[in-house]
């Protein structure tokens, strides 16, 4: 029962992240290219969760601990610099 | 029996993540101004991310004792979620993107070029140059 909704699970998280890739390439603003690309990360962390499932490893947890806090610092410098010209005033 | 009930809340788990995630993948595709796609990845993608950390954590925990580092990272998205929307709605105003006909509210950003051309041209309509 589990391999039947992790590969469901798996197809939905690749075409989630396809869908994003759309916006972040076709968006006609800059604000929505920063969107796609942080639900991309939100939805590769999910992804490396997944694989930590199918290999039966728990190790995997660290890496998407770490894209989660890389891409949400990233998210927010992106957005400063977008707001006031500079991002540490 | 209770093996297969806590499978059952697994699948479950994992596959409602992946619905919700990606119905917010959809939403950021088709919907159509900057202020209407900001709704499906704030709440639904984290939501959808949120529920398959937590599968995980229940397929971890069947073995030796519960494990706690996964929640880490669903509390860690479920926090930073509001502050990145809240900034890329800040940056969105401050770039004076068009919202569509159909989106509600009149925020006080978008509107502000308009009192300034009414001051503009009040005067020099008025104005008694030589």
């Amino acid at each position: 029962m589990i391999d039947m909704a992790l590969w469901i699970a798996l197809a939905l998280f690749c075409a989630a992240i396809l869908l994003n890739f759309y916006r972040a390439v076709v968006g006609p603003s800059l604000p929505d290219r920063i969107l796609a690309v942080d639900t991309m990360y939100m939805n590769s962390i999910a992804l490396i969760v997944l694989f930590g499932i199918w290999v039966n490893n728990k190790d995997y947890f660290e890496a998407a601990l770490l894209i989660a806090m890389l891409g949400f610092v990233s998210t927010i410098a992106i957005c400063k610099y977008l707001l006031r010209g500079d991002i540490i005033e | 029996m209770l093996e297969t009930i806590i499978e059952g809340v697994i699948a479950f788990m994992l596959i409602a993540g992946g619905a919700f995630a990606f119905i917010g993948s959809l939403g950021l595709t088709h919907l159509k101004d900057f202020y209407m796609r900001l709704h499906g990845p704030s709440k639904t993608t984290t939501l959808g991310v949120g529920c398959t950390l937590i599968g995980s954590l229940i397929y971890f925990s069947r073995e030796d004792g519960p494990i706690i580092q996964e929640l880490l990272i669903t509390i860690f998205a479920f926090i930073t979620a509001p502050v990145s929307a809240h900034m890329l709605a800040k940056s969105a105003l401050h770039h004076k993107l068009k919202p569509d006909p159909r989106t509600r509210g009149n925020p006080v950003e978008l509107e502000s070029e308009k009192p300034k051309h009414a001051v503009e041209e009040a005067p020099q309509g008025d104005s008694p140059l030589p």
